[in-house]
């Protein structure tokens, strides 16, 4: 379980985060939804152990998250983080040198199930193929928590589908908790149990997906359309 | 994705409303083992918790069962399938008769343009 307990987080006079007190629970997917700067991120990069919180606790399944956490957590970036002259394999092998619960096996059936190529160089990879990749390094893992920052960002709709797919085929439904933060978040209603709404670093909402369509006949966009206003 | 999902009613009973409409069909059969879980929500592009929804609920409606240990199946009562395929039925028709309704058309009106519809669509056969 991944618990946020009265946590702010300022960078300088800014505040990104509030107040915040939440849990997430392991076997299920969120969806953490929110205007750009709406504290995402943040979010993620808290439970990463990427940055420290100006007050509050974060704990992921009991421990205090620093640095070390990154043993639990996989945490993939909206960023590309990649060496240009490394290939599709070297990187699998630096990933597996930095984490040992990186599955090799899972990795290369990933590699395959994405149609990547391993000897191909990274900067000869597509923005989709990048985007395929990182996907493959996270879900290569063996580990509690992950986490996707902008996993569809800029990626076209084939490159979209087989990323959920990828999930879905891979994720540890038993014991992973999975965040992804999106814009996108349409796309990948179906295959979310739970959706967390921020909203100038406040925690706006926590629902059910289904339940929301049972009760109020509403899907997650047309929700936030009714009760997010834009500043 | 693999299916388009509307976005007023939730996910896992569209699910549930595909599997009636297979099992009319008969692209469901009798006694058929349905996929695992975790298949049926690859193949769906859902949450595998959506489908375990999906057939709780219609296990709730006795229209499939699960055997511990092997899975779900389709129920063998045959009369549950017809309930299925005729409940089916009511349903569009009711929605028809209730459209045609709004559109302020009479019962005679609706059964006359029933059966033009038919007549068409028997000509269009023939044609072919």
């Amino acid at each position: 379980m991944i618990k946020l307990e009265k946590v702010t987080k300022k960078y300088g006079k800014e505040t990104a985060l509030e107040d915040v007190d939440f849990s997430f629970l392991p076997g299920k997917i969120y969806g953490l939804v929110g205007a750009n700067g709406s504290g995402k991120s943040t979010t993620l990069k808290l439970i990463a152990g990427l940055v420290q919180p100006s007050s509050g606790t974060v704990t992921v399944n009991g421990k205090q998250v620093n640095r070390k956490i990154a043993a639990d957590v996989s945490y993939l970036t909206e960023l590309d983080m990649f060496y240009d002259g490394f290939t599709v394999a070297d990187m699998i092998s630096f990933s597996a040198s930095q984490f040992q619960d990186l599955n090799l096996e899972t990795a290369t059936e990933l590699l395959h199930f994405m149609e990547l190529d391993k000897a191909k160089k990274i900067k000869e990879l597509s923005k989709g193929n990048r985007g395929r990749l990182k996907l493959v390094l996270s879900l290569s893992r063996q580990v509690p928590v992950l986490l996707l920052d902008e996993p569809f960002s800029g990626l076209d709709p084939m490159v979209r589908d087989s990323i959920v797919k990828g999930l879905l085929h891979y994720i540890d439904f038993e014991k992973q908790t999975v965040i992804i933060a999106t814009h996108e978040i349409a796309e990948i209603e179906p295959i979310l149990d739970d959706v967390v709404v921020i909203n100038k670093g406040h925690l706006a909402a926590h629902f059910h997906v289904d339940q929301l369509k049972e009760e109020q006949g509403l899907s997650i966009v047309e929700w936030m359309k009714n009760n997010i206003k834009h500043s | 994705m693999a299916d388009d999902y509307k976005q007023s009613r939730p996910i896992y009973m569209q699910i549930v409303d595909r599997i009636m409409r297979q099992i009319a069909r008969q692209e469901l059969k009798v006694g058929q083992k349905l996929p695992s879980v975790r298949e049926m929500a690859i193949d769906s592009g859902v949450n595998p918790n959506t489908i375990q929804r999906t057939y709780s609920e219609l296990e709730r409606m006795n229209i499939v069962e699960t055997r511990r240990g092997q899975g779900t199946f389709i129920t063998e009562k045959k009369e549950v399938l017809e309930e299925v395929k005729k409940k089916l039925q009511l349903e569009l028709v009711g929605r028809f008769v209730e459209s045609m309704k709004e559109l302020g058309i009479s019962e005679e009106e609706m059964i006359a343009e029933l059966k033009a519809a038919f007549k068409q669509g028997e000509e269009a056969e023939k044609i072919d």
